[in-house]
């Protein structure tokens, strides 16, 4: 890994739901905040910058609302910065805190990343047609599903895989106190007699519409070695960037992933993902998206990432489990939901997963992506320092 | 482990225009400055090993604008890049930790902004309180008359003393081909003037202008392969107050006085301001504690041409030009964000080795 050493001292999420009408924004994000200051033990005394993260201005119209937010955040008289990169946002801000950190800019970094759905119409806002741009059309699901629909024609997977993906994934979000929906009865056939919203995804394979905020304090190695709790050490962060359309480009196997993954294998001295890394938290907003991107990041060959969700392996007492958080598909607070994927990385590599921890878990991966599939933000964590022994 | 030192080796801008021929995601006005910036450094597009920009969604009107951009560089194959919902000096201080970490050696920083595509006072209106300024629609033209008006009442400076600092401004103005006005001038001919938001008059206030500019930044000795004299970073820190109005000093800026105690101004000959009001000039050369010696903005700053999200990149651009060029050993740029100078960067540039 470049750099100074830096890890995950502590993280913190809101209780993610429709409308958290008993908060402002300002409330929300305090609400990680706070949790994720106890988590780490530490004060806003202690935090030498701040970076937000959130998806478009426009979801809340509020433009640039870490101007209006420096109180809540306790940014005054500190550095504040403010990231944006699509879907991939929260796990961008991570990453841009925690580089912070190895650049030796600051010592103790707090990370926010927040969405305020019910305060916005996202399906408005991604919808409008700017000119010589090709429209969105019916929001995030209407753009997807093509892709989705092109990975089951081209890999040959069974119609019932995205169901196996959503009924995994609402169950786990059953053990995760946060979670906006809590689902413990969902099954594969449950979730395959839902409505289908934009063929071949369902309603019970799409994410839901939440309020929520995470956030996570980094800190250097002085003081991840001084810390009570055991730290999150990040061992490699990747980002890459594809344009939306470029002639040949693939859509179900984005160039920008795989490069991305391959980065951070290579920072991280990895050479087999699927037997070296414990637990995944993927960005999977529409359930086909586990076996696209299980493939993406080579943890599959192309066109064999099913087998591996429909073998089992992705379930939280299998080979990789995938998402033990409930993942995006039972929370997704968009600008939020990528750092909720690194927050619980960080969490399952240092025991504090509570009723979803994966047994064992040393190293785990926290993933985003944005745009048209075409920003990926990644990080890899450990509960030992990079270099030593595993 | 050592830091890797940081050089700005290029930069290049846009014409500040009042309506650039342009659509709102950048790309017009981005190809020909990466062309040109690359061109005299002669590294092609592969040779970057991260980028990052600066803009924004409300400027565009639309969300991920900043997307559409990425058509400007080709990022095929796929590129490290990042993106700041803020003005490209924050784009580059990432890029700046970036390269500190060793990961790369050489990094390049665009913004971008076309505010002739809407209303912008009414525009920025929006960066306040959503529940409780932002619904009365306070502009920012507002808002700095109001800064101004403070200043006059408490005594801090007076209408002649934004007057003097509009006039410099616009007689530097003259002096750059790509500022969006300029003219000779001076104090009496401006204070004659009528008002615009009292007591601003208009030469008080940063015209309204599209554009866009890119700095390149190298490490170590990847910077003194790619130029003879780079402007090495030997100080760079950013600050914020509060977003409420009322609960800070408008007259001061500790956070610009504090990011020149954490960046090393002392003894810098030159310094670019991003101070898109008169009074704020004022208000920002007593918070650095610049003397008469110092030169100010000699490019005729924000005031002759503030495109929004790239002027503060484009005023670091500005004063590493008088390292690169051998006329300055010690420079800095500074970038303000937000209402009413709520935040602040500092970046220092020194020449030798």
């Amino acid at each position: 890994m470049a750099g100074q050493l830096v890890a995950v001292l502590g993280s913190g999420q809101t209780h993610h739901a429709s409308k958290r009408t008993d908060v402002s924004i300002a409330g929300l994000c305090r609400e990680a905040v706070d949790r994720a200051l106890a988590d780490a033990d530490l004060d806003f005394a202690d935090v030498d910058a701040v970076v937000l993260g959130k998806a478009p201005d426009l979801f809340e119209g509020v433009m640039m609302p870490e101007l209006h937010l420096a109180d809540a955040l306790g940014a005054n008289g500190k550095p504040l910065m403010r990231v944006h990169t699509a879907g991939s946002v929260g796990g961008s801000t991570a990453n841009v805190a925690a580089s912070l950190v190895q650049g030796g800019a600051h010592r103790r970094v707090l990370a926010v990343a927040f969405e305020k759905q019910s305060e916005s119409n996202a399906m408005w806002a991604l919808s409008i047609a700017p000119p010589f741009t090709m429209p969105v059309g019916a929001g995030a699901g209407g753009y997807f599903a093509p892709h989705v629909r092109a990975y089951i024609r081209r890999s040959g997977a069974p119609d019932h895989i995205g169901a196996v993906v959503a009924a995994k994934d609402r169950r786990n979000g059953a053990l995760n106190p946060y979670a906006h929906l809590r689902e413990n009865d969902v099954s594969v056939d449950s979730v395959l007699e839902t409505q289908m919203l934009w063929d071949p995804i369902r309603f019970a394979e799409t994410c839901p519409s939440s309020d929520g905020a995470c956030a996570v304090v980094l800190g250097d190695e002085a003081t991840a070695d001084r810390a009570a709790r055991r730290p999150a050490w990040v061992h490699a962060t990747a980002m890459r960037t594809e344009p939306t359309t470029f002639s040949g480009r693939d859509h179900v196997n984005p160039q920008a992933g795989q490069a991305a993954a391959r980065a951070l294998w290579s920072q991280a001295g990895i050479t087999d993902p699927m037997s070296e890394v414990d637990v995944a938290e993927i960005y999977v907003p529409f359930s086909w998206f586990e076996p696209m991107w299980l493939e993406n990041l080579g943890f599959a060959e192309p066109d064999s990432g099913w087998k591996v969700t429909e073998a089992g392996d992705t379930a939280l007492d299998g080979r990789l489990p995938v998402n033990p958080s409930g993942g995006v598909l039972s929370s997704n607070p968009i600008g939020a939901s990528g750092m909720l994927r690194f927050a619980e990385a960080a969490m399952q590599v240092s025991g504090r997963a509570g009723d979803h921890q994966v047994d064992g878990a040393r190293t785990a991966l926290g993933h985003a992506y944005g745009g048209g599939s075409q920003y990926f933000s990644m990080w890899l964590v450990g509960s030992d320092k990079p270099g030593g022994t595993r | 482990m050592a830091v890797p030192d940081v050089a700005v080796v290029g930069f290049a801008e846009a014409p500040n225009l009042r309506a650039a021929d342009a659509t709102t995601n950048g790309v017009e006005m981005l190809v020909p400055l990466f062309e040109q910036v690359l061109d005299e450094l002669s590294m092609t597009r592969h040779d970057i090993g991260f980028w990052c920009s600066g803009s924004s969604d409300y400027l565009a009107g639309r969300a991920f604008s900043f997307i559409a951009a990425i058509d400007a560089i080709g990022a095929v194959p796929p590129i490290n890049e990042s993106h700041v919902e803020m003005d490209a000096a924050w784009a580059l201080y990432e890029a700046w930790v970036k390269l500190r970490t060793g990961e790369v050696d050489t990094a390049l920083v665009y913004g971008f902004g076309k505010s002739s595509a809407g209303d912008l006072r009414r525009t920025l209106a929006l960066q306040l309180d959503p529940y409780s300024v932002a619904p009365l629609w306070p502009d920012s033209v507002t808002i700095a008359a109001l800064q101004a008006r403070l200043g006059l009442e408490t005594g801090m400076w007076t209408e002649r003393e934004m007057a003097e600092v509009s006039a410099r401004s616009l007689r530097d103005g003259a002096t750059n081909p790509l500022a969006q006005r300029g003219h000779a001038t001076d104090a009496d001919a401006l204070l004659a003037e009528p008002t615009l938001a009292d007591p601003l008059r208009a030469y008080d206030c940063a015209p309204i202008t599209d554009g866009a500019s890119v700095v390149v930044l190298a490490a170590a000795d990847r910077a003194r392969e790619l130029r003879r004299d780079p402007a090495w970073i030997t100080g760079m820190a950013h600050r914020t107050e509060s977003g409420t109005l009322t609960a800070r000093d408008l007259t001061r800026s500790s956070s610009t006085q504090d990011c020149s105690k954490a960046a090393g101004t002392d003894g810098v000959a030159v310094a670019e301001l991003h101070a898109p009001f008169s009074h704020q000039d004022i208000v920002l050369r007593r918070a650095l504690g610049l003397g008469d010696a110092v030169s100010v903005s000699p490019s005729g700053g924000a005031l002759c041409g503030n495109p929004m999200f790239s002027a503060g990149l484009s005023r670091i651009g500005h004063a590493a030009r008088h390292v690169l060029d051998g006329r300055a050993e010690k420079v800095l740029g500074h970038a303000t964000s937000g209402p009413a100078l709520q935040q602040n960067l500092v970046c220092v540039m020194e020449g030798g080795n």
